[in-house]
């Protein structure tokens, strides 16, 4: 047990906690953030995927004693965004969602990307997204949803 | 009126991009307990003394005496236990479940319980034949003896794991004397059905609820029955809310898979054509028959593909063994042969030194031809057009002349396919009989009260879309609801590629209803399937019509292979569909993309096997289903060809999207290395196989 303080979504939060224990589960039991999903629980899915320090990192993986004194968004705090409005509505319009499990991770991975490189290729978009399975829609539409989010969202990356 | 097919955006968009969309795991209830599975540690034979530990406080075990009712789920073919007694006929098959207040004790309690078995040597083999199936067309076997020459070769298929990203999972709580469940599922009823017969209790004792579904494929179709009993129980005996979700881990050693396949077949060749076919097909089943019947008819049925072939002899069995057992998954047997089938017609092509694409446009079917059980294909079938199309927007022909140099290691392939939409057979007049009710309310709304499933394939927009468009009215105005089986009538289960054709076509009825007494205040409107007149099918003899329409399509996949590892990088894909009127064209594309996607990785990436009983891949690390950079850009061409009795002519395409895959990126490795593939998944290994001794 020992004290965490780290930023989760804008705000300061402390707990006294096990630093063992997954950020995930801190996440989604001690602060009841479920947008982040646990879909395979060693990192591979990217269901769980949370911005730490503005990169995409997978939450199941990451233990809480990592996180002191770092910033963590998750979508809930990224939905505040002008930047979430546009790659939104960049998945709706291009047809980016189906049953919406991987959906969060995706928008995280779109984030991160756009972050640090706002006019990516296909390929680049691709190798982005490597680290978030996906079951229903072959990717086709997600990428394309980013490729449009780049393009209407100019000047916010 | 506005053309039904311009996309409008999802209306669960914003819930599921915004990540406030509530699935199972998602849902907390005060007080609520964890539960976890024992199971068994042998493939087969007897528990001879199970010790249980003295339990802490506020910990139980459920299992086999617990079971009020019946101790068995029911399938379909009904012979799975909810918790086993004694008989242990499978690697973790369940025992019972530990419930409790902390994960971590309940896992420490299951360590704690010592079981004795007897065991004994495992069926891994394929020769215990519970099901035997056999059917004919024209003259059947006798067309073998005026044949000039007989081709025959043998195809093999693998598992293949649903791999949804939401693994499986319920939630049950007491409501007073009721017992309810919320969960990811296909079909309340299926569930609702099984736990009426698990805890003996009466229709308005059960309650079953749906969440969001994260992906189900099929694979939540069956399975979740069994879950759904198991808590069921519990849930009656300790009167508190438990949770039961699988991990990955239990979720893919321990959920239905698509079912392996060998199928051997013999053409009789007269006059440099396809003058008779005969077919063997086996299915392993695993250790319980379930559903695998159905998945062996829907294989057979299909046995010619998209072609028409006028003598048949054909036959299936379904195998049990000591392994898991295997269920439903999008395509439901169909995937197996088609990719057979396809190869098979491209390797007799060439056996006769006849060009392969005009070898198969010859025999492709046509309007009126005879389906495989002597039933009509009543509706136009526009796959000459269909074909053009693939082959001038994929550039077809000019790369499979240029790749077939076997220096390039490129290649192209193409598969044509057809799906049947529905039920097989009288399944949806006798068996399923789906009934769906609508609400015309004080407020001028509509409410569907449907048990058809959301599962990501866009059911709330395209039925709320669809009744908007016919009543003339706002999307907002129109009511869909997560299926409760309190509020609404069972139109049967999200499978088949029915939901849109049947439940759709029974809800625009119902709507064109309402429309006619939209003056009066408040009032619901119920309908029954009803099956079309002129079809009729016979499930002994397998004659007649086993499907009201079929859906068609030609998928095109351009292939990279990695001259030293052999390594296939998907270059492009290109497909054409006619799955009759979409009611939304993007939603057809999305499922178009996801469906080539899955069908493209059962026929090259997606490896799963078992060793001894034994599943082999665990995990998303051990099991490879594609990523973004595994997929490539897709292209979609979509042909309306309407269907007289589907709502606003729409057929089936949640699974036609998928049976086409496979042959496709097994007929561009071809292309790319020059040999003949005969099984799948075409892994790297594989490949280097056939580079050594495979034939040209």
């Amino acid at each position: 047990m020992a004290k965490i303080k780290f930023k989760l979504n804008d705000k300061t939060v402390e707990l006294e906690s096990d630093i063992n224990r997954r950020l995930l589960d801190v996440l989604r039991d001690d602060f009841s953030l479920t947008g982040p999903k646990e879909g395979c629980g060693e990192g591979e899915c990217g269901a769980c995927a949370v911005l730490l320090n503005q990169k995409i990192v997978n939450s199941c993986c990451t233990p809480l004693a990592n996180v002191d004194g770092q910033e963590i968004v998750t979508i809930e705090g990224f939905s505040k965004t002008k930047r979430y409005q546009i790659i939104k509505d960049a998945f709706s319009e291009m047809g980016g969602v189906q049953c919406g499990f991987c959906t969060p991770g995706m928008v995280i991975a779109a984030e991160s990307l756009l972050n640090k490189n706002p006019h990516p290729t296909d390929q680049e978009i691709r190798i982005a997204l490597s680290g978030n399975l996906c079951r229903c829609t072959g990717y086709n539409m997600i990428v394309k949803a980013i490729k449009k989010a780049a393009k209407d969202g100019e000047g916010l990356w | 009126m506005k053309d039904i097919s311009k996309s409008i955006n999802k209306v669960d968009n914003e819930e599921k991009i915004s990540g406030s969309a509530k699935y199972t795991a998602d849902i907390k209830i005060e007080g609520m307990l964890f539960a976890m599975t024992l199971r068994s540690s042998i493939r087969k034979g007897e528990i001879k003394n199970i010790s249980y530990p003295d339990l802490p406080k506020g910990y139980y075990i459920i299992d086999y005496k617990d079971v009020q009712g019946k101790n068995v789920v029911k399938v379909i073919f009904d012979d799975m236990p909810i918790f086993t007694e004694k008989k242990i006929s499978y690697l973790y098959e369940p025992i019972a479940l530990v419930i409790g207040p902390d994960k971590q004790k309940i896992v420490e309690i299951i360590d704690m319980i010592e079981i004795e078995y007897k065991e004994e040597e495992p069926l891994l083999a394929w020769t215990d034949s519970v099901l035997d199936y056999h059917f004919d067309k024209g003259i059947g076997l006798k067309a073998f003896d005026e044949a000039d020459k007989v081709i025959t070769y043998d195809y093999q298929t693998g598992y293949q794991e649903q791999a949804y990203i939401e693994t499986q999972g319920f939630i049950g709580y007491p409501e007073g004397e009721k017992t309810t469940l919320i969960g990811s599922i296909q079909c309340p009823y299926y569930v609702k059905n099984a736990l009426i017969q698990a805890l003996g209790e009466r229709e308005e004792n059960v309650r079953v609820i749906q969440s969001t579904v994260g992906g189900a494929f099929g694979g939540k179709e069956e399975f979740p029955s069994l879950m759904g009993c198991q808590l069921a129980v519990a849930v009656k005996k300790i009167k508190k809310p438990i949770q039961l979700i699988y991990e990955r881990e239990e979720d893919m050693l321990v959920t239905t898979k698509r079912h392996p396949a060998k199928i051997n077949f013999e053409a009789a060749i007269k006059d440099n054509k396809i003058y008779g076919l005969k077919a063997k097909v086996g299915i392993d089943a695993g250790a319980t028959i379930g559903l695998s019947g159905v998945v062996l008819s829907r294989a057979l049925l299909a046995c010619t593909g998209a072609y028409t072939i006028d003598n048949l002899d054909i036959s299936g069995n379904v195998y049990r063994t000591n392994t898991v057992p295997n269920g439903a998954f999008r395509g439901f047997g169909a995937p197996q042969m088609m990719f057979a089938i396809e190869m098979f017609v491209e390797h007799i092509a060439q056996d006769l030194n006849i060009n392969p694409l005009e070898f198969r446009n010859s025999i492709v079917a046509k309007q009126n031809d005879l389906t495989s059980t002597s039933g009509i294909y009543r509706d136009p079938i526009l796959m000459p057009e269909m074909i053009e199309k693939a082959i001038e927007v994929s550039n077809y022909l000019e790369k499979k002349k240029t790749y077939s140099n076997p220096n390039i290691y490129k290649g192209i392939g193409m598969s044509y396919f057809f799906h049947g939409c529905g039920f097989t057979g009288s399944g949806e007049k006798d068996t399923i009989k789906a009934r769906v009710k609508l609400r015309k309310t004080k407020d001028n709304k509509a409410e569907i009260l449907i048990a058809a499933v959301d599962m990501g394939q866009g059911v709330k927009t395209t039925f709320r879309k669809l009744v908007a468009n016919i009543l003339e009215i706002g999307i907002e105005d129109v009511i869909f609801n997560n299926p409760d089986t309190d509020f609404v009538p069972d139109s049967g289960p999200t499978v088949a590629s029915r939901t849109m054709m049947i439940v759709g076509g029974l809800v625009a009825r119902a709507t064109r209803e309402i429309k006619k007494r939209w003056h009066e205040k408040e009032f619901i409107v119920e309908k029954e399937y009803e099956q079309p007149e002129y079809i009729k099918y016979d499930e002994k003899t397998f004659k007649g019509d086993a499907y009201p329409a079929y859906s068609w399509g030609v998928n095109v996949v351009e292939v990279e292979v990695d001259k030293t590892t052999y390594q296939v990088k998907i270059v492009k894909t290109w497909s054409v569909y006619d799955g009759g009127k979409a009611i939304d064209e993007r939603i057809v594309f999305g499922q178009a993309d996801g469906g080539l996607a899955q069908g493209i990785g059962y026929g090259y990436l997606e490896v799963m096997n078992h060793k001894d009983g034994r599943i082999q891949q665990k995990n998303m690390t051990d099991y490879i289903i594609p990523t973004a950079l595994d997929m490539c850009d897709m292209e979609t061409y979509l042909y309306d060809n309407p269907y007289a009795y589907g709502p606003y002519g729409a057929k089936g395409v949640g699974e036609l999207t998928l049976v086409g895959g496979a042959p496709a990126v097994a007929k561009a490795i071809e292309n790319a290395i020059n040999k003949r593939v005969y099984k799948i998944p075409v892994t790297p290994e594989y490949i280097m196989e056939l580079i050594d001794n495979g034939k040209n």
